[in-house]
């Protein structure tokens, strides 16, 4: 058989942890191959084996059967292969052209000369379908644009060999569909792809086989057409998981959350565009509510504001029946409020802190953790300790990892794992379990469910339809800044859901 | 089958053992202890092969001054560099203290010179204060440090104006008002010198017995303040929740403000630290004795940019700060006597020079010894892979960190320049 690519017995470590242990990775040309795994398992290390960013300390890589050494993604590049990290890798303050030019511009008298650059970059993109703005700035484009940012700097390179670390994480499901599809034309071509996700309907909708890793070690491959799901998901986990989350009706008590009339208008200069506008609902305390609607409809905005991250124009704030509008975040944060954000690299994490400095990163400054200003050592790390157990964090070195050293996974459980752990009154979560294993998501469903029962209220805000048919009580949609309509879960249809978020139905389902 | 089982476990013991080992040593190999170390030893090499090429007859002994000249009037000389030593571990913890908060507090200068202004206003004009004067002087320098770094922190938490630029233009206004003041108003000008007048002597700080201990030489109690200041400043920076707070908001700014910091307060409130520092420098330095004035000439003062090489080669930490300012004292007391030997004593200047040079180098320093161990090691494990000693699973910590280490060099050099968003957001 003839492989592209050949990863034998590849065994990585870092301090306190193997986070690859023996393993074999084979693939085949022109093939998509998902590479599954729990949190942790070491597929982002793996890859950045392939692409040089890390030396194995045993194992050899083989390129169209030939053994190499990659010892930088120099190497890599030279022998065809890219790769688009989990945590993009780009420039905030270039453009979009000089991203995918950086490193193989082209210079003539020490000037960089980008016209065929731009020439290629277009026909590129039109080929593919990658709609990008070449001159636009990293900063001002979307997720899903800097996405197509990095899949065109590889395809600009003429990589063959495409490494995509959880493309799909960071996207709403009209994109993934569209990044399946370039995904689908691009093996057509010839070039081979290593696609992690750990959604299991992405691997049976694209990949052609399927390796899981679990724990650093390799388990298997399989056939994907040949292996369903639930197979899938227990060789990753190593037992089976339920996909939908067993909770009872739920019995809404007080209003904990009471949004009236609130207000965001674009700070762009020039722009008096409203963001959010008019908005108003409640959420009460043992309810779950969810937000659907695609990404850019205001949802990111609403949240910023209820939680105090940027300031609103207009409109009042409830929480717990106290006006908190113009109240600081350390007031809300103290007063019943936690919120898992939706960027966990920005706002959620200080990277360069340890991971228990981070899980009291909401509650340092609390008796509990200080003295007359001392921090409490001893304490922190044993909170931190508790947490990691409870809600399964690994980590190499346990409470003391730097939190940037942690699988992408593994930091987002540690977000969560803070938050839950304040036992609020009111739940704020974005995308709560983007990034998270089947196993791992599990889990946080039934979390928010129990912390449901014991009276907390939860407004989720989430991209994925599945997660927010499953988990919510109530939905809301929300359509270019307002909210048009509120859907019971149970009744309503997964079809109808995408017309009212995709702005084609307003009103809500209970009035009828 | 069992016999291999057996051999196997112990050549996992002998494993774990060397690699306690090698662990504590590449733990020690790659710290930027050892970045800081090295440059220190190139930055000597390269001084004994600049004296070699000015005078090879000297050299030898002169290098030999550099290293222990500042032993050589013993306990005297042993003084003198901790007096040289106390206005660079303030300027130096302005830099770092601002540094470990992500800012980069250029203005030491500026901040010192303003300290030190107000040091000699006090110490010329109040002697009315009678013993209290040095302390008021003091406390005066610091306020007048705060106060110069202040503007540049509230210009960068509130509009996001670059310390670096503001701090720059601090120093030159500091410099120019200290200069004019100083000249226009009689009391505290000297014509003869074209300096600042003479201080009080209640002005001067107490000896505490270090006159004693130290005879001969210029040190005081000053030198005690700094240190203290030194230790004062690693607790506050790692173990209360306020340097907690400080030190989130510079790693990330964005963070800092979902966990509900008042980042804005601490940007100001740090940068005003930093300058309070380096404010209580230019006090330790101007009232440290009599003969010490402010020259009226349109130079910065050197002591805040000796402050951000102590700092970087302290890398940052208050503790390191501390020792980096002692090196540095002390081979400049050693330049002095330099001297001697024919030598002119910049020459200690440009040894300084690359040291610092080197160690803005630390990380590349860093990167090669990492390198190099993980290729030592791979070499060794190839010899014992032929040696038939299979069964051991490579515990090597060292080649794991390489790898680790060498990430960001490897994508800057793929050109791909990883960017760190929080740190980009912050700057
Ligand atoms: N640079 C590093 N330094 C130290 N430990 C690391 C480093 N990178 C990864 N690790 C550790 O190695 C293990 C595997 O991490 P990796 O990022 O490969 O997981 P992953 O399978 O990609 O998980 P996820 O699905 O959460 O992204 C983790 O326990 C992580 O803590
Ligand atoms: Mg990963």
């Amino acid at each position: 058989m003839d492989y592209i690519i050949e990863m034998l017995g590849i065994t990585k470590e870092f301090p306190g942890i193997i986070a690859n242990d023996d393993i074999t990775l084979q693939v085949k040309k022109g093939e998509i191959h998902a590479l599954l795994g729990e949190n942790g398992a070491g597929k982002s290390t793996l890859m950045s084996v392939l692409f040089g960013l890390y030396q194995p300390e045993k194992g050899i890589i083989k390129v169209k059967g030939k053994e190499v050494a990659i010892n930088g993604p120099t190497d890599a590049n030279a022998l065809g292969i890219g790769m688009v990290h989990q945590h993009f890798k780009l420039v905030h303050n270039f453009t979009v052209l000089q991203n995918i030019i950086l490193g193989v511009e082209e210079v003539k008298h020490g000037v960089v000369k980008t016209e065929a650059a731009r020439k290629k970059i277009v026909e590129l993109s039109q080929k593919y379908k990658l709609f990008v703005e070449p001159d636009a700035l990293i900063s001002d484009i979307t997720v899903g644009m800097q996405q197509r940012v990095e899949i065109l700097k590889m395809l600009y390179r003429d990589n063959e060999i495409l490494i995509l670390d959880e493309p799909t994480a960071v996207l709403t499901p009209q994109e993934i569909d569209e990044l399946m599809n370039i995904m689908r034309d691009l093996v057509k071509e010839g070039k081979s792809i290593l696609f992690i996700t750990h959604k299991l309907n992405e691997i049976k909708a694209v990949a052609d086989r399927c390796s899981v890793l679990r724990r650093g070690k390799y388990i298997g491959t399989v056939d994907v057409e040949d292996a369903d799901k639930e197979v899938m998901s227990e060789m990753m986990v190593g037992r089976k998981v339920n996909f939908t989350v067993a909770k009872e009706d739920a019995k809404p008590k007080e209003t904990v959350l009471e949004v009236k009339n609130l207000i965001v208008e674009s700070k762009r200069e020039g722009h008096t565009k409203r963001l959010v506008n008019d908005v108003s609902f409640s959420v009460h305390k043992g309810e779950i509510v969810s937000i659907a609607g695609i990404d850019g409809n205001g949802q990111s905005e609403l949240v910023q504001a209820l939680t105090g991250l940027s300031s609103l124009s207009g409109g009042q704030i409830f929480i717990n029946k106290e006006e908190v509008t113009k109240k600081n975040i350390r007031y809300k944060n103290t007063h019943g409020l936690s919120h898992i954000p939706e960027d966990r690299h920005k706002f959620g994490l200080v990277l360069d802190y340890t991971l228990e400095d981070n899980l009291v990163l909401q509650e340092y400054f609390e008796p509990e953790f200080q003295k007359h200003g001392i921090l409490q050592r001893e304490k922190i790390t044993k909170h931190a300790d508790e947490l990691i157990e409870e809600y399964d964090i690994r980590s190499g070195q346990g409470s003391v990892t730097p939190a940037r050293s942690m699988s992408g996974g593994n930091q987002q459980k540690a977000i969560i794992a803070r938050e839950l752990s304040r036992r609020p009154d009111l739940l704020i979560a974005v995308q709560p379990t983007r990034g998270l294993d089947v196993g791992a998501i599990e889990f946080i469903h039934k979390q928010l469910v129990k912390g449901r029962d014991e009276g907390c209220g939860v407004l989720l805000v989430s991209f994925e339809l599945d997660e927010v048919m499953n988990v919510s009580d109530r939905i809301l949609v929300m359509y270019e800044g307002e909210i048009v309509g509120e859907l019971d879960p149970k009744v309503v249809e997964i079809k109808e859901l995408g017309l009212y978020m995709a702005g084609s139905k307003r009103g809500g389902h209970h009035e009828d | 089958m069992k016999t291999d089982k057996n051999t196997k476990s112990v050549t996992d013991a002998q494993n774990q053992k060397t690699c306690f080992f090698s662990r504590w040593f590449t733990k020690i190999l790659s710290s930027g202890f050892t970045a800081s170390l090295f440059a220190i030893i190139l930055g000597l090499l390269t001084g004994l092969i600049i004296l070699l090429v000015a005078n090879p007859g000297q050299a030898v002994s002169g290098f030999f001054m550099i290293m222990f000249g500042a032993w050589s009037e013993g306990l005297k000389s042993i003084g003198m560099t901790f007096y040289y030593a106390t206005p660079i571990i303030c300027t130096g913890l302005a830099v770092g203290f601002a540094f470990k908060t992500g800012l980069f507090n250029i203005g030491a200068t500026g901040q010192f010179t303003m300290g030190a202004f107000a040091a000699v206003i006090v110490g010329t004009s109040c002697s009315f204060l009678g013993s209290a004067q040095w302390i008021v002087g003091l406390l005066a320098a610091v306020v007048a440090g705060a106060l110069w770094a202040l503007l540049p922190g509230l210009l960068k938490a509130f509009l996001n104006v670059h310390e670096v630029i503001s701090s720059i233009m601090m120093n030159y206004i500091g410099m120019y008002l200290v200069n004019y003041t100083v000249s226009n108003v009689p009391i505290l000008y000297n014509q003869l010198t074209n300096s600042s007048a003479q201080i009080s002597d209640t002005a001067v700080i107490p000896k505490f017995g270090m006159d004693k201990i130290f005879a001969g030489s210029a040190v005081n109690a000053g030198f005690i303040i700094a240190v203290l200041v030194a230790i004062l400043m690693h607790v506050i920076l790692n173990k209360t929740t306020f340097g907690f707070e400080l030190r989130a908001v510079g790693f990330n700014r964005n963070a800092s403000k979902y966990a509900g910091i008042n980042e804005k307060k601490s940007i100001t409130l740090s940068m005003t630290i930093a300058g309070a520092l380096a404010g209580l420098g230019g006090g330790l330095l101007f009232l440290g004795s009599l003969g010490k004035h402010i020259e009226v000439v349109d130079v910065l003062a050197s002591e805040g940019f000796d402050g951000i090489s102590v700092a970087l080669l302290g890398l940052s930490t208050p503790l390191g700060i501390l020792f980096a300012a002692l090196f540095i004292a002390y081979i400049k007391q050693g330049g002095f006597y330099l001297q001697l030997y024919e030598f002119s004593k910049e020459i200690i200047d440009i040894i300084i020079a690359v040291i610092i040079y080197f160690s803005a180098f630390s990380l590349f320093v860093r990167g090669a010894i990492k390198r190099y161990l993980s290729y030592k090691k791979e070499k060794a494990e190839a010899a014992a892979g032929s040696m038939g000693v299979s069964g051991s699973t490579s515990n090597s910590i060292g080649a794991g960190k390489a790898g680790n280490g060498s990430t960001g060099n490897s994508i800057a050099g793929a050109g791909k320049a990883g960017n760190d968003e929080s740190k980009g957001g912050s700057v």
